[in-house]
């Protein structure tokens, strides 16, 4: 199959590529769907051989794994420990992958039996704190975002199939934000975290005017004590700035000091 | 008659999330059959406590990467109705609008994605790509329109970024809807030959006499908001859910599952279209005739073709929609909103069944208490009745292990589930 895949006349191998979700929304590999026209194409560049969502065949022998979620139970860590091992190219998919994503803002309540017990109420679950793939084996290739845009993912995979060195924008959301023209979020009266957080995904909320989250982490360099001078500015709170910095988990190191003890549950602690 | 009998699914392939089925039959008797849900639970409802109003909808819509504009929808409903905000007109036709759209967008994504390969014997879309190259451009073709119309009025075909609490942020572009009115209207084409290739599938002969739960149609299809009916006859307001989803936790299950009149319901679209036959599009009506799908239907392998009488439905109403939408003036598109302490219900119409957000606020617009009861969670024990009865049926012909095995997971990949969604 490889000769029939070729690049300014080198030819080059299709990798085997394989897919997996922990916890998740299943979203992101949902995108691999999305972008219809070029979609022929894209999948053209691989050779998938275990896509449990879209396919029955499968296929344990792969190059590259794309792991989707967080790790939030026992079996899951074993599971990412066994892709580790067969992936020559393990890519953390996502920001559930990436960060602990959504699922992690579970993780800001000290006590974690009241969370058990608050949807469960006495039966008896299984669940550990959210942790995010790199805190349990290596990752080779971050694809950040909630949900990943699949430009990108198109650019970062057709990288790895020519073997070219991935790269990420240094510059925040901000930059592409200007760039498109958009009016600030700030002046229509809207909290943004565009300016500290990593570019890439063309300033997709802003551009439909909702300022960002920051589901992409932060950017290098990030300065957050001046976005908070800025957020004071225009009139949020330093609850509102909280909500959207650790929405994801990218911004973990700087929510610390935000966080009030107590501010509002009772149950709410410093996180794990 | 068929004595023994070993089929162990460990991750069913081609549906959301993670289940398992388990069907042990010994002297002809069917001594298990077991639908497991191993899906890891996320615990949204406990991450939003404490968290403000206008953070329930951005997260929400994270529960589901297929639903998420169902998702993020029932939860502004219910933030609206705690805060006792009513939609304008024209906001509430663009949310119908996105919904419709989501609604055909799954819908295809499910019926020649997921469930197609069965009857096409493959075990994926991909093989088809060469042997029905015309098949699959046509479900691209399909989807590639419902989800531009989900990026053109919601911002974000996945996780919307323009719905918010009190409307949009900002208005779809009238030339673009009227693009893709035309659009709509061409699509009739392609769901003519969707027809056509669901009529050449061989539906499985399988029937359980069940109760169906969907949301009540009052001079229209319903999709968001009004009263709950079964066809039990049970019949409730929005607000009094609980009585209709009595969750309850069973073993093998991270997914809590639900009773109403008997030991299981069903909800989605052969519920939806059970309970409101007569409020469907004519054209639909048409087409369901043309698949020998009438009311009440209890095959749950029918909620295919249900799903596809629904595509027809919902591309003719997004047609009416965009023309009332286009000949009006924008009035304006997001109202100011005042949190008020109280309690909010929404029931909502996605593409799996009915969908229920509640979220208790206090005075500041805080939730202090939250609740979701999803679609698949209702019907996990419906799902659980029908393998049993599936099992019986097929041992008593003598199927062999393997047609067996087949038409469990093609009876599970038929309602379609959500499990990530349903475990939440």
């Amino acid at each position: 199959m490889s000769a029939e895949l070729s690049y300014m006349g080198v030819d080059l191998t299709r990798p085997r590529v394989a897919f997996f979700e922990l916890s998740s929304c299943e979203g992101c590999q949902l995108q691999l769907l999305n972008k219809e026209a070029s979609l022929l194409d894209f999948f053209n560049l691989l050779q998938v051989v275990q896509f449990r969502e879209a396919m029955s065949e499968k296929d344990d022998t792969y190059d590259v794994a794309f792991v989707e979620g967080s790790v939030t139970r026992a079996d899951e860590e074993e599971r990412l420990k066994i892709i580790r091992k067969r992936a020559k190219i393990l890519i953390a998919f996502g920001s559930c992958a990436c960060f602990g994503g959504v699922n992690q803002l579970k993780n800001r309540f000290a006590d974690q039996d009241w969370v058990k017990r608050e949807v469960y109420g006495d039966f008896a679950i299984d669940t550990q704190p959210v942790r995010p793939l790199a805190d349990i084996v290596e990752v080779d290739v971050n694809i950040y975002g909630c949900p990943v845009k699949k430009e990108e993912v198109e650019r970062i995979v057709t990288d790895l199939v020519v073997g070219k060195t991935i790269l990420y924008p240094k510059y925040p959301v901000c930059m592409d934000c200007k760039a498109n023209e958009n009016i600030c979020l700030f002046d229509l009266g809207e909290p943004c975290l565009g300016p500290v957080t990593r570019a890439g995904c063309d300033a997709w909320c802003p551009n439909n005017r909702m300022g960002c989250w920051g589901c992409r982490g932060p950017a290098e360099a990030a300065n957050v004590e001046q976005l908070k001078n800025i957020m004071a500015e225009h009139g949020f709170s330093s609850e509102t700035l909280l909500d959207r910095l650790e929405c994801f988990g990218g911004f973990s190191a700087f929510v610390d000091g935000l966080r009030q003890p107590q501010q509002d549950t009772g149950k709410q602690g410093s996180g794990i | 008659m068929k004595l023994t009998c070993d089929i162990d699914v460990h991750h069913l392939t081609r549906v959301e999330g993670h289940g398992n089925i388990h069907i042990r039959i010994r002297n002809g008797e069917v001594v298990k059959a077991q639908w497991e849900v191993v899906e890891t639970p996320r615990f949204f409802e406990a991450m939003l406590v404490g968290k403000k109003w206008e953070n329930a909808p951005y997260l929400c819509g994270r529960i589901c990467g297929i639903c998420s504009i169902g998702h993020t929808l029932a939860s502004i409903r219910a933030v609206e109705n705690c805060f006792n905000i009513v939609p304008s007109e024209q906001t509430a036709k663009l949310r119908l609008l996105l919904k419709h759209m989501e609604t055909l967008q799954s819908h295809i994504l499910h019926l020649y994605f997921l469930a197609a390969p069965d009857f096409l014997n493959t075990g994926s879309v991909f093989p088809l790509i060469k042997s029905h190259p015309e098949v699959v451009q046509r479900a691209a073709r399909l989807k590639l329109l419902a989800n531009d119309c989900c990026d053109v009025i919601g911002g974000r075909r996945l996780h919307p970024t323009r719905t918010v609490v009190g409307g949009f942020t900002m208005l779809p572009d009238k030339y673009q809807l009227e693009q893709l009115r035309q659009r709509l209207e061409t699509s009739m084409a392609d769901l003519e030959q969707s027809a056509e290739l669901f009529a050449s599938f061989a539906i499985p002969d399988f029937s359980r006499e069940t109760e169906f739960v969907s949301l009540k149609g009052k001079g229209s299809y319903p999709f968001i908001g009004g009263s709950l009916v079964s066809t039990d006859g049970v019949e409730l307001p929005e607000n009094e859910y609980l009585q209709m989803t009595n969750e309850y936790c069973v073993e093998n299950s991270t997914s809590k599952w639900s009773r109403l009149s008997r030991d299981s319901f069903a909800v989605g679209s052969l519920a939806r279209l059970n309970n409101n036959f007569a409020h469907l599009h004519p054209s639909a009506q048409e087409v369901a005739k043309g698949l020998g799908l009438a009311p009440v239907n209890h095959n749950p392998f029918m909620n295919n073709v249900a799903q596809l009488v629904e595509c027809v439905h919902v591309v003719q109403d997004a047609i009416r929609l965009i023309r009332e939408l286009t000949a009006a003036e924008w009035q304006e598109v997001r109202q100011q909103v005042t949190p008020q302490a109280g309690t909010g219900v929404a029931a909502v119409e996605v593409p799996r069944g009915i969908l229920y957000h509640c979220y208790e606020c206090d005075q500041d617009g805080r939730i202090v208490k939250a609740d979701c009861v999803i679609p698949t969670s209702q019907n996990h024990a419906n799902i659980q009745h029908d393998i049993q009865a599936l099992a019986d049926n097929y041992a008593k012909k003598g199927s062999s292990d393997k047609e067996i095995e087949l038409l469990a997971e093609m009876l599970v990949r038929a309602y379609d589930p959500c499990i990530s969604c349903s475990v939440h």
